[in-house]
């Protein structure tokens, strides 16, 4: 007997502080994209700090962070690629950038430095077309006059895993050759037609360290934490850039971003004189219908819009110009939030 | 009849509820399976998913072989490695090596048993598949590149992260079980019987071969059947040092993927319905896959099993 009611006793507290948990109304709950996770958690500390309340991300990818919010089972999601006006409209969500991410070309070539390669839009995608083959294929040469390059076979690093950098990638690939859009398209998974995969950021860095002659794509953020050898592109208006914050905040200024579209863009061969060509937003997505849920998030990054740069730029992501945080400030008021 | 002690019948229908989440869960895990994969299988069916070599979320085309083959290639490889391997250690362990040298190896065995998967698969990432691409590869590449017929299975550019390396980080892990189980089964043959044979004049090599081989033979098989378990269903190991690149190569020096590895790569960023879908679908496929496999191996241990009982 003794056993059972120790028994009916554990079984009874483990209830009731489930329930007490789930009774917790002060915190937030959401869920969705791992690249802005570091930010949003260290967000998430100092507005806890500031006010008390708690918010739970969960870094569960994109796809996951849609779903949740399309179930209704968070607060808010959290996405790389943004969700197209009618699809948001369909499920009655409404959308808004916090941050830019930026996605680099890293190569590994004997004797070529830190930015000392030059590519532009036509070469970078044939070389992951496999048009290209070698280094010393003239159409390279012809950008890098100055540099001795090898010939030799160039070894393409992609991602192996889904995600939003090959999401950001691939649809500059897709804006820029036509051949790209309709041999490959563009996703966050695509069918590459060369070169081999490297699970994360990490694994393709990786491979481009010890693989002679390859050139793969990472994260801004992670080629400058780990001072990878990246290259010079060619942006829309003919100048050849190197990635740093100031030409990604070119990109998100000279962004398309539009509240009537709710801000669905990419920062893709955006026409700024000194725009890095390859770049993206990463989304947050709130339901319509759940006002209360949707107040205390927008209160957040409300917070965070005017509190989180200098945090944002520590961790390496790329902070929204002025004048889209007022155009995101006018959206939630016209949403009533 | 003996009244029963009510605490007894108690206890016995705890431990039958036990047992019978084990089935519950099979079942549960079986039927989420199919319906979350329904949207893809009634778009591709099952013959056609199976055999279809094209795998494209961009175009939300989904085939299964390309996954299947490397799942079996792995498979294959890594138990070609490690059985030979395994019995080796165990044989070793208890007919051959020193008294003082017993211990330290049989902890060394189950210490490479309880390494997380993911270390293996940084271990092999980090340092594993560089050695391979320098040293290995291109030296196999050198030896057996010309021999006719085997040449076909090293050709390419020897990058490290391939379905060799993959093969080989896989028989690391899935040696310790055989080799321990193979180890406790060699320990079980009677004293009695070997004794009899080295009084008769047989060699230590016969001993083994004709005698603790043959007597411990169903539980080398045991140990060989979990292996094969293990060696279907290892995710992140493989995931890091695979490539996860969806065709169907004959090279071994080539990227692949398997069920499991495509799961695990793409699973959180799928966005479509039809691509969430297929990847249950996957899974579904695997669950069958190891069912069917794991039960093949019950069944011929179970009849070896009748036959050495008879």
């Amino acid at each position: 007997m003794k056993v059972l009611k120790l028994f009916t006793m554990v079984i009874t507290a483990c209830l009731s502080a489930l329930i007490s948990f789930g009774h917790a109304s002060e915190n937030i709950n959401a869920a969705g994209a791992s690249f802005p996770a570091p930010l949003y958690q260290a967000w998430a500390y100092d507005y806890n700090k500031a006010t008390g309340i708690r918010i739970n991300y969960q870094s569960i990818g994109s796809g996951g962070g849609q779903r949740q919010i399309v179930n209704r089972t968070v607060d808010f999601g959290a996405s790389d690629d943004p969700l197209k006006p009618e699809q948001l409209k369909k499920d009655n969500l409404i959308q808004f950038p916090t941050v830019v991410g930026g996605v680099v070309l890293i190569v590994n070539i004997a004797g070529v430095k830190e930015g000392g390669l030059r590519l532009d839009a036509d070469t970078l995608s044939k070389i992951f077309l496999g048009e290209i083959k070698t280094w010393d294929d003239n159409r390279i040469k012809a950008l890098n006059p100055k540099i001795v390059l090898p010939a030799k076979a160039i070894t393409v690093v992609h991602r192996s895993d889904g995600s939003g950098t090959t999401a950001i990638f691939t649809n500059y690939l897709a804006a820029v050759s036509a051949d790209w859009k309709s041999k490959v398209g563009e996703g966050k998974a695509v069918k590459w037609p060369v070169g081999i995969g490297g699970k994360g950021n990490e694994g393709v860095a990786n491979y481009v360290r010890q693989t002679s002659n390859s050139i793969g794509y990472v994260e801004f953020a992670y080629a400058k934490q780990n001072r990878l050898a990246y290259t010079q592109l060619k942006n829309r208006a003919g100048n050849f850039m190197t990635p740093g914050f100031d030409s990604f905040e070119d990109a998100a200024e000279s962004g398309d971003f539009d509240p009537k579209k709710d801000f669905y863009t990419w920062l893709n061969n955006t026409p700024g004189k000194n725009s890095w060509p390859i770049a993206g937003a990463t989304f947050i997505l709130l339901a319509k219908d759940k006002t209360a849920q949707s107040a205390k998030a927008v209160k957040f990054f409300e917070w965070a819009l005017s509190n989180g740069d200098v945090k944002a730029k520590e961790l390496i992501y790329v902070p929204l110009p002025k004048n889209l945080k007022d155009k995101i400030r006018a959206y939630w008021k016209q949403n009533s939030l | 009849m003996k009244r029963k002690n009510p605490f007894d019948l108690s206890f016995s229908l705890l431990t039958a509820a036990a047992s019978a989440t084990v089935l519950l869960l099979i079942a549960g895990i079986f039927i989420i399976l199919v319906k979350e994969s329904s949207l893809s299988i009634e778009k591709f069916g099952i013959y056609k998913f199976i055999t279809a070599v094209d795998w494209n979320p961009v175009k939300e085309i989904f085939g299964a072989a390309t996954s299947i083959y490397g799942t079996f290639i792995t498979t294959f490889i890594a138990m070609l490695i490690a059985i030979p391997t395994a019995i080796g250690i165990a044989i070793f362990v208890t007919e051959a090596a020193p008294n003082f040298l017993k211990g330290p190896i049989g902890a060394a065995i189950e210490l490479l048993a309880a390494i997380p998967s993911i270390i293996y698969g940084m271990w092999g990432l980090f340092t594993l598949a560089p050695l391979m691409s320098r040293y290995i590869e291109p030296a196999l590449q050198k030896t057996l590149g010309d021999v006719p017929v085997i040449n076909v299975l090293f050709q390419g550019t020897p990058m490290g992260i391939d379905i060799l390396t993959s093969s080989l980080i896989l028989s690391i892990m899935i040696i310790p079980f055989t080799a321990s189980i193979s180890r406790d089964s060699f320990n079980l043959t009677p004293a009695v019987v070997k004794e009899s044979a080295y009084a008769m004049g047989a060699t230590k090599w016969e001993v083994i071969k004709n005698i603790v081989l043959p007597y411990s033979k169903l539980g080398v098989f045991g140990g060989i059947a979990l292996s094969l378990g293990r060696a279907l269903g290892e995710t992140m190991a493989v995931a890091f040092v695979l490539g996860n690149k969806h065709h169907i190569t004959a090279s071994l020096l080539d990227p692949a993927s398997t069920i499991t590895v495509t799961l695990a790569n793409e699973f959180t960023e799928a966005d479509t319905d039809l691509y969430l879908s297929s990847l249950f679908y996957l899974a579904l496929v695997l669950f069958v896959l190891s069912f069917v496999v794991l039960a093949a191996a019950k069944f011929f241990l179970f009849r070896a099993e009748r036959r050495h009982s008879r």
